[in-house]
C-alpha cells in the first residue's frame, strides 16, 4: 500500500471485547508483538477510545455490553473505522442461538472491515488494519 | 454506590468492566482509604453467552467446536473435560495413543498460557521488554501446536473418543527442537524474572494469599500451589496418559526454600511449570504406543453411540489455570439434558479479596494479573471521592504501576 497525501499521522487501535471467548483477543496482542511488529509503523494499541482511530471489537456483542460498544464507539473522535475481528462478531459464529446476544457488530455500531477466522490469524487481522487504514486515508481526503 | 462521603470515609473506586486486553470483563469496586485498599468486591459474569444453554440444544459432537471457545486460551482443557465426562457416560474407550496426544497437547497448552501470563505480568509491572521477549518465545509453541492441530488458537483436535489427528514420525522433530529451546531458555526466563530487582520489589510480599485461604477459598492450580497447597489433578486423580508419567505438583519451596504465597511465587510456580510441561512431553513422546487415535473415526457412527448414552458423570482435568470441571446428564436423546462447567478461574476469583485488602492502588493491576484471569480489566476507573469524580483510565492505573516501580528502584 502506498501512503497517500491524506497519510498523517500512524494508526492507533483501541480493542473492545464484546464478549468474545479470548481467542481473538490473543491473536490481535500476539500481531503487536515482535514476530510481527507492527509498531514499527506506528500502529498501536491505546488504552482509551479518545485516542483511537480504529475500534477493533471482538465478540458476539453480549447484552451487557452493547451500550457500553455504543458508548466507546461515541467516544471517539472523528474520522474513525470499525473493524470486526472474528466469526463471532461477524455472524455470532458458534453463538448464533444464544439467548444473550444483541449483535452481531454490525447491528449495534457500524462496521467498516471485516476479518473472517475463528480466530483469524495475525497475519489477517494485519491486512485487515492495513485495509481499515486505507479506507480512513479516503474519509480524510474527503471520498467515503 | 454508597456514598459514604463523611470526612475521611473511604472512596470507592470502580473499575471496569470493559478493558482493551485478554479476558472477560469484571467489575471491581475498590473501597479506598488514601492510597490502601480498605475492601474490594467484584461482579463477573459481563460476558455471559450462555454456552451450557445453547450445548443443551446441540449434540455432543458439535459441542466440542463450542467447548473450545469457552476460553480461547483454554482450548483443550474444556473440550478435554467435556469428552472425558461423555466418554464415562457412553462407556467409550478411549484409545491410549489417544490419551497420550491429549496429554501431549494439554502440555503445550500449558506452556504457551504460561508464557503469555508471564508477558502480562511483565507488562503490568512496567517491564515491556520482557513482555516482548516472553511473547516472542511463544510464538514457537504456537507454531508446534499449529503443525499439530492446525490451528493456532481454537484447535477443534479433541472429538470425544479421541483426537481426530495423529502425531507422526516427521513431526517429533519440530516438538523435539521445541522442547530443546524452551529448556535452553528457562534458565534465561528464571533468572530475568526471579533475579531482577525490581520484580523482586514490586512481588515479594505483594497480593499474599495465605495457606488458609487459599484451602478455605477452594482456590485451584497455579494459584493454590503458590500459596503451598499440594493440589495437582494430574498427580492427585491422573487421567489420559498422566497415570503412567512421574509427575510430581511444583511448589515454591522446592524451588526459594520457603513458601510465602506471593505474586513473586505465582511466577516461580508457572515459570517451573513450563520445565515440568517439556519433561512431559518428552516422556510422552518416549512412551507413546501405537495404533488408532480414536474410539470411533466415523462421526455418524459416534452420534449413534452418544444418543444411545444415559447416565450422569464429571470429566476434570487440570487446565493452565487449575482444575476445570465439566457436569454432563445425557438421557438418551442427542442433546445433553444437562451440563453444567465450572471453569478454574471461576474458583480462583475469590481469592482476589485478601490478596486485594491492605494492598496499594498501584498495586492492582499485577496483583489482579497474578491469579491469570487472562486480564486487566482496567479500562475505566472512575474516582468518586465525595461528590466530585474524576475518572482514571487503564493507562493511568498502568502508568500509576510503572511509577511504582521506578519509585522504589530509585
Ligand atoms: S471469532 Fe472465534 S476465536 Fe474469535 S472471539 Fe469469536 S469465538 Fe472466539
Amino acid at each position: 500500500m502506498k501512503p497517500t497525501k491524506a497519510f498523517n499521522r500512524s494508526l492507533w487501535a483501541f480493542h473492545m471485547n464484546s464478549g468474545s471467548c479470548n481467542g481473538c483477543e490473543i491473536e490481535i496482542v500476539a500481531a503487536i508483538t515482535p514476530r510481527y511488529d507492527p509498531e514499527r509503523f506506528g500502529i498501536k494499541l491505546v488504552g482509551s477510545p479518545k485516542h483511537a482511530d480504529l475500534l477493533l471489537v471482538t465478540g458476539p456483542v453480549v447484552g451487557k455490553m452493547k451500550d457500553r460498544l455504543v458508548r466507546v464507539y461515541e467516544q471517539m473522535p472523528d474520522p474513525k473505522v470499525v473493524m470486526c475481528v472474528g466469526t463471532c462478531g461477524i455472524s455470532g459464529g458458534v453463538f448464533y442461538d444464544s439467548y444473550n446476544l444483541a449483535g452481531p457488530v454490525d447491528q449495534v455500531v457500524p462496521v467498516d472491515v471485516y476479518v473472517v477466522g475463528c480466530p483469524p490469524r495475525p497475519e489477517a487481522i494485519i491486512h485487515g488494519v492495513v485495509t481499515a487504514l486505507a479506507k480512513l486515508e479516503r474519509i480524510e481526503g474527503g471520498e467515503h | 454506590m454508597s456514598e459514604k462521603s463523611a470526612k475521611k470515609a473511604p472512596y470507592i473506586v470502580p473499575i471496569g468492566p470493559t478493558h482493551p486486553a485478554l479476558k472477560e470483563p469484571v467489575m471491581f469496586n475498590f473501597e479506598m482509604e488514601g492510597e490502601v485498599i480498605k475492601d474490594v468486591d467484584f461482579a463477573p459474569g459481563q460476558t455471559h453467552r450462555g454456552i451450557e444453554w445453547m450445548g443443551m440444544r446441540r449434540n455432543p459432537i458439535q459441542i466440542v467446536h463450542l467447548t473450545d471457545r469457552i476460553c480461547g486460551i483454554c482450548g483443550v482443557s474444556h473440550t478435554f473435560a467435556f469428552a472425558r465426562a461423555v466418554e464415562q457416560i457412553a462407556g467409550i474407550e478411549v484409545p491410549e495413543r489417544g490419551d497420550y496426544i491429549r496429554t501431549i497437547l494439554a502440555e503445550f497448552e500449558r506452556i504457551q498460557s504460561h508464557l503469555l501470563w508471564a508477558g502480562v505480568a511483565a507488562h503490568e509491572l512496567g517491564f515491556d521488554s520482557l513482555l516482548h521477549l516472553t511473547w516472542r518465545v511463544r510464538e514457537q509453541s504456537m507454531d508446534v501446536i499449529e503443525n499439530l492441530t492446525g490451528n493456532r488458537v481454537n484447535y477443534g483436535i479433541v472429538q470425544v473418543g479421541g483426537v481426530r489427528r495423529d502425531i507422526v514420525p516427521e513431526q517429533h522433530k519440530i516438538i523435539e527442537d521445541c522442547l530443546s529451546t524452551y529448556e535452553g531458555l528457562l534458565s534465561k526466563l528464571v533468572t530475568l524474572f526471579l533475579e531482577d530487582r525490581s520484580i523482586h520489589m514490586r512481588c515479594r510480599d505483594t497480593g499474599v494469599l495465605s495457606k488458609e485461604d487459599a484451602l478455605g477459598l477452594c482456590t485451584v492450580g497455579p494459584t493454590a500451589r503458590a500459596s503451598g497447597v499440594n493440589v495437582d489433578l494430574r498427580q492427585d486423580y491422573p487421567y489420559a496418559a498422566y497415570g503412567d508419567l512421574d509427575i510430581t505438583a511444583i511448589l515454591p519451596d522446592q524451588h526459594m526454600g520457603e513458601t510465602r504465597g506471593d505474586v513473586y511465587d505465582r511466577i516461580v510456580v508457572r515459570l517451573l511449570e513450563v520445565g515440568q510441561s517439556c519433561g512431559i512431553i518428552r516422556q510422552c513422546l518416549d512412551q507413546m504406543p501405537s495404533g488408532p487415535v480414536t474410539a470411533e473415526a466415523k462421526l455418524a457412527k459416534l452420534l449413534a453411540i452418544c444418543k444411545k448414552a444415559q447416565g450422569e458423570a464429571i470429566g476434570r482435568v487440570e487446565a493452565p489455570r487449575g482444575e476445570c470441571f465439566h457436569y454432563v446428564r445425557m438421557d438418551g436423546k442427542e442433546a445433553p439434558a444437562n451440563w453444567k462447567v465450572k471453569a478454574s478461574s471461576y474458583s480462583n476469583l475469590m481469592s482476589w479479596i485478601p490478596m486485594l485488602r491492605g494492598e496499594q492502588i498501584a498495586d492492582i493491576p499485577i496483583i489482579v494479573a497474578s491469579i491469570d484471569p487472562c486480564l486487566s480489566c482496567t479500562d475505566r476507573v472512575a474516582v468518586i471521592r465525595g461528590r466530585s469524580r474524576s475518572v482514571l483510565t487503564k493507562e493511568d492505573l498502568h502508568r500509576l504501576s510503572v511509577e511504582k516501580t521506578r519509585r522504589i528502584q530509585s
